[in-house]
């Protein structure tokens, strides 16, 4: 058999820290980044006697989820305590869901194709281990060092069915799953500071079966891309195996991005037995029709529905649609700007969008909040008005967007307005051919070759005489005209 | 009554007792298989009752629906709260090291 042969499966577990102000059971701040161990208390330190009370935001942001993603809210909903010993959980075992999660049975369209939602439930986040020695290897570590600032913070895992089909298909998933949280405002989903984290689970068949292979869970992906390559290589890894004769053994592996492949983890004949049991600290949830009307009322605009509006409304690819949306705050900076135009069209405001202000965000790390919309807008008309060319434009954006000056001060303060009265314009332009009246005989008489390079040389000298400022389209208009 | 012994095995209490982090002697463990035995034989004359038609009870409180609002509060002094740990490192609390991986 060929590697053609054979179809990938994948199931992504995405584990959102959500951007609550305090953890999910006790009132200490959830911020990433703090000082180790200054948001804790007796109830995210397990000390005796203290008792958890469900924080009232991390449960409407489950019911936008699930407006989102189409899920069903069950009438009842319970945590369960998944007991395990891990020096991450102070308490021994982790607050989550078990057999009744918040919301069950969605789905979310990815370029036309439907991927399945298992469900998605509420659990805490659990503290972060350092293991001190040895290299940072867990294994000959000496010794370990934890910080709870992160245990108790709200995590909503959303398990998707095996519906992805490919490593592309589940990085676009993911994408899309953050475009839609992110529109909601439920997470900052940045999967460099662990809000949104990824398990895969990945498994082969023959191309055309129906069954499911046995599948082996990847741990780990902190990227994207590492997302992909883990996939891609688990994948060969498996069929490989299988084709030498071999067993696929249902295991948890982690990604290796050093070495680019994936490690075995546990078996699951050492698979930790969680003993669930229902928490009897919480009381349930059982979701009203008030809550869920009131997440319905307040739920923004989705990310597929927003760009879907701006291609149709503003002629612009589904490229461009994508990444505004994608990107936070920039599609709402772009509709403000197209909002403020007073000359120009939508898309040549989302063309300077894409390049330079995209440019100069990932450059600064700035957020398009705190960008004038109004600002771009001015520039977009300054460049409709022929007041300017494109490539002045860059200077002066470039300018606005580090000084956050106006464009038009800036022309002006510059002296860089471009003279595109034809009247005017003409009158240079028979003075300068009068000057140069050989080069204009010569242009008359040359072949094409000869009639380039002689207009280039006229063209130059307009400049010059205009101090760059004349307006190339203008002046090659009367060139044609007047050179005939 | 059934049999005791099938009730659970001495390889099941063994079971629970490594995810307990127990560690039992023989003795201990022929003990407590015993005792379990009884335990799980009580349960078992609960489970006897017609259940048909009561839902699972998770929680024995006519409650649902307490809810925190989202409004953070200081946390605890850090030094007090590691002056309470076996011990600590860097702001840290420090464990001895840990076996695999995070579950």
């Amino acid at each position: 058999m060929t590697a053609q042969d054979w179809e990938t499966v994948v199931g992504l577990e995405v584990h959102v820290e959500l951007s609550t102000a305090s953890k999910l059971f006790c009132g200490c701040a959830n911020e990433f980044g703090g000082e180790p161990n200054t948001n804790v208390c007796p109830v995210c330190l397990g000390l005796p006697g203290s008792l958890p009370v469900l924080n009232e935001r991390a449960v409407e942001y489950a019911l936008r989820v699930a407006e989102a993603l189409h899920l069903e809210v069950p009438p009842v909903s319970v945590f369960a305590r998944k007991n395990y010993f891990y020096p991450d959980m102070p308490k021994n075992y982790q607050t989550s869901q078990y057999d009744m999660p918040i919301t069950v049975h969605g789905w979310l369209d990815v370029d036309g194709a439907r991927i399945g939602i298992t469900r998605a439930h509420l659990e805490e986040d659990t503290g972060k281990t350092l293991h001190v020695g040895g290299g940072g290897r867990i294994h000959d570590a000496d010794h370990a060092l934890v910080d709870y600032n992160r245990a108790g913070v709200p995590l909503l895992e959303i398990v998707s069915e095996p519906d992805i089909r490919s490593a592309e298909q589940a990085k676009r998933y993911v994408e899309e799953l953050r475009a839609t949280l992110l529109a909601i405002q439920v997470s900052d989903v940045k999967m460099e500071e662990g809000s949104l984290r990824i398990d895969a689970n990945v498994s082969v068949r023959p191309a055309g079966s129906d069954g499911l292979g046995t599948r082996c869970e990847i741990k780990n992906l902190n990227s994207l891309r590492s997302l992909v390559k883990a996939i891609e290589h688990e994948a060969r890894r498996q069929v490989t195996a299988i084709e030498f004769g071999d067993a696929i053994v249902q295991e948890t592996r982690h990604w290796d991005e050093q070495r680019g492949r994936t490690v075995a983890g546990r078996s699951k004949e050492e698979a930790h037995d969680y003993r669930y049991f229902p928490e009897p600290d919480l009381v349930p949830v059982a979701p009203t029709p008030d809550m869920r009307e009131h997440v319905r009322r307040t739920l923004p605009e989705l990310p597929a529905a927003r760009r879907r509006r701006l291609v149709e409304a503003w002629g612009i690819r589904d490229d461009d649609a994508r990444v505004l949306v994608a990107t936070p705050g920039l599609a709402d900076y772009a509709e403000k700007a197209v909002a403020a135009l007073a000359g120009g069209t939508p898309r040549e405001v989302v063309n300077w969008v894409r390049q330079e202000v995209l440019a100069y965000l990932n450059e600064t790390g700035l957020s398009p909040s705190v960008l004038a919309p109004e600002m771009l807008a001015e520039l977009v008309g300054l460049v409709a008005a022929g007041t300017i060319s494109r490539n002045q434009a860059k200077d002066v954006l470039d300018e606005s967007l580090r000084e956050e000056r106006w464009p038009r001060d800036i022309v002006e303060a510059r002296g860089l307005a471009q003279v595109s009265d034809a009247g005017e314009l003409a009158a240079v332009v028979a003075s300068v051919l009068d000057e140069h009246r050989g080069v204009v005989e010569e242009y008359r008489g040359g072949d094409d070759k000869a009639r380039k390079k002689k207009r280039g040389f006229l063209m130059g000298e307009l400049m010059k005489r205009l101090q760059g400022k004349g307006n190339p389209q203008v002046l090659n208009r009367l060139l044609d005209e007047q050179l005939g | 009554m059934s049999d005791r012994r099938e009730r659970i095995t001495r390889a099941e209490v063994e079971h629970v007792a490594r995810l307990a982090r127990l560690a039992l002697t023989p003795d201990e463990v022929d003990a407590l298989t015993a005792e379990l035995a009884t335990i799980l034989d009580h349960a078992a004359s609960v489970s006897a009752l017609d259940t048909d038609g009561v839902p699972p009870t998770a929680h024995p409180l006519p409650l649902v629906n307490v809810f925190r609002p989202d409004e953070p509060r200081p946390g605890l002094d850090r030094a007090e709260v590691l002056a309470a740990a076996p011990a600590a490192e860097d702001g840290r609390f420090r464990v001895p090291r840990v076996l695999g991986e995070a579950p």
